[in-house]
């Protein structure tokens, strides 16, 4: 298979305007990945789907995943004139990151017998109203996939066929999956509780009985 | 379990005489030939399937016949993992059961939840919503155990009285055979738990 920058060029060349960034992953599977933009999203995966060379018909796998929000320090050591005099100092600089949620497509050719080339959509942030376009039009196999993961990570598919949860029923409202999901609170009977669960425990443990200060004589007091 | 004297009917079997009390007749049939209900939540239920084929023979203590309806069964196996979802079904198959009925809780899921009890989607133990009678711990528990906890049943049928003070649930009027079935809410099954049903064991700690 030609390499992803390859593909890259060749997707800008044949979708205009659109814009596409490659992702680096620095972990030890090093599998580089298209974040592409939602704009062009459909017309990106027809152009994978059916370019002769490459041929993505199969799309195995359709995933969420929730980005919090987050602040980066850096402290960098800056030279300083104070008073004339210079001095070393730190400074420290705060960046921050606004959070996303994102949706990973893993496509393989079953033709050309090549694959995963993996493709990121974001969304510009959390909030409930976060939403992708739909690929089910593209790769029918993302139909449910993509109802999981609206129904987990709450990312509204547009031009989905049929959005509708898929594991939880239809009243729930939770997106259990969100990184700061907090599931209803029945911890009242844990016999063997530990960390976070013997924390959210506590609080139905019941409240000590009122001493009345008789507990307070010790041994040396008898005599 | 009888009220004859034990000496007694072995005196009068001895002379070609065999006596038995209403209730130990009624007792006999009832154990004997257990409907279980024929459903199966998780991996519990294959555990469930092999004791009910050859090999471990569910039919040597009368619990072969397995019904697909609610309403011919005696006794709900809950076979594995039940999820919130999936907890209203369960009391409704329950509540569709006729009397007198009995409900043998399988496996670590079923009776805590399991592996899955921290879960946002799984109930913790069905016994939140509808009495149970026998707990079998395991994960999941081999066919062995679901044949002791059969027994365990037929032991708890056999001396459960008809008449009398103490005398079996299913004959006492004031007493409940349907529970209420809990509805999705917008985080979790309103009610969480039924309570007159359900209370958690206190536990002490410093």
């Amino acid at each position: 298979m030609e390499a992803l920058e390859q593909v890259k060029s060749r997707i800008e060349a044949a979708v205009p305007g659109v814009k596409i960034d490659i992702v680096q992953n620095p972990g030890p599977a090093n599998q580089p990945s298209l974040l592409i933009d939602n704009e062009h999203a459909p017309a990106i995966a027809q152009f994978l789907r059916d370019d002769p060379a490459l041929r993505f018909d199969f799309c195995s796998n359709v995933t969420g995943v929730d980005w919090l929000d987050r602040t980066v320090k850096k402290t960098v050591k800056v030279k300083k004139s104070i008073d004339g005099e210079e001095k070393e100092v730190t400074e420290t600089t705060e960046e921050h990151f606004p959070g996303y949620l994102e949706a990973v497509y893993h496509l393989y050719s079953m033709t050309q017998k090549h694959g995963p080339v993996v493709i990121r959509m974001r969304t510009p942030n959390r909030a409930d109203g976060a939403r992708l376009p739909s690929l089910t039009p593209i790769w029918r196999s993302a139909e449910l996939q993509e109802r999981e993961i609206f129904d987990l990570y709450g990312i509204r598919f547009e031009g989905h066929p049929d959005l509708r949860r898929i594991l939880m029923w239809d009243e729930f409202v939770d997106h259990p999956m969100r990184k700061d999901y907090r599931e209803p609170d029945d911890y009242e009977y844990e016999p063997t509780p530990h960390d976070d669960v013997l924390e959210r425990t506590k609080q139905h443990y019941p409240a000590r009985p009122q001493l009345d200060g008789a507990e307070e004589i010790t041994a040396t007091d008898l005599h | 379990m009888s009220d004859i004297d034990e000496g007694l009917r072995k005196e009068l079997q001895r002379q070609g005489v065999w006596v038995t009390s209403m209730q130990e007749l009624y007792n006999w049939g009832r154990k004997n030939s257990i409907w279980p209900l024929q459903f199966g939540l998780a991996c519990c239920a294959i555990e469930m399937i092999a004791t009910a084929a050859s090999r471990y023979d569910i039919a040597r203590f009368g619990g072969e016949v397995f019904r697909p309806s609610p309403r011919q069964a005696d006794l709900m196996i809950v076979a594995g993992t039940v999820t919130k979802k999936m907890a209203p079904q369960i009391v409704r198959l329950y509540n569709q059961m006729p009397d007198p009925k009995y409900v043998i809780s399988m496996g670590a899921c079923a009776i805590s939840g399991g592996p899955f009890k921290q879960g946002y989607n799984v109930l913790k133990g069905i016994d939140r919503y509808i009495p149970v009678d026998v707990y079998i711990p395991g994960c999941p528990p081999r066919p062995e155990a679901l044949l002791h906890a059969f027994m365990e049943l037929q032991r708890k049928i056999d001396s459960q009285r008809l008449t009398g003070a103490n005398k079996a649930e299913h004959l006492d009027p004031a007493e409940p055979s349907e529970f209420p079935v809990p509805s999705f809410g917008e985080h979790d099954l309103e009610p969480p738990a039924n309570r007159e049903v359900f209370q958690p064991p206190k536990i002490e700690r410093s």
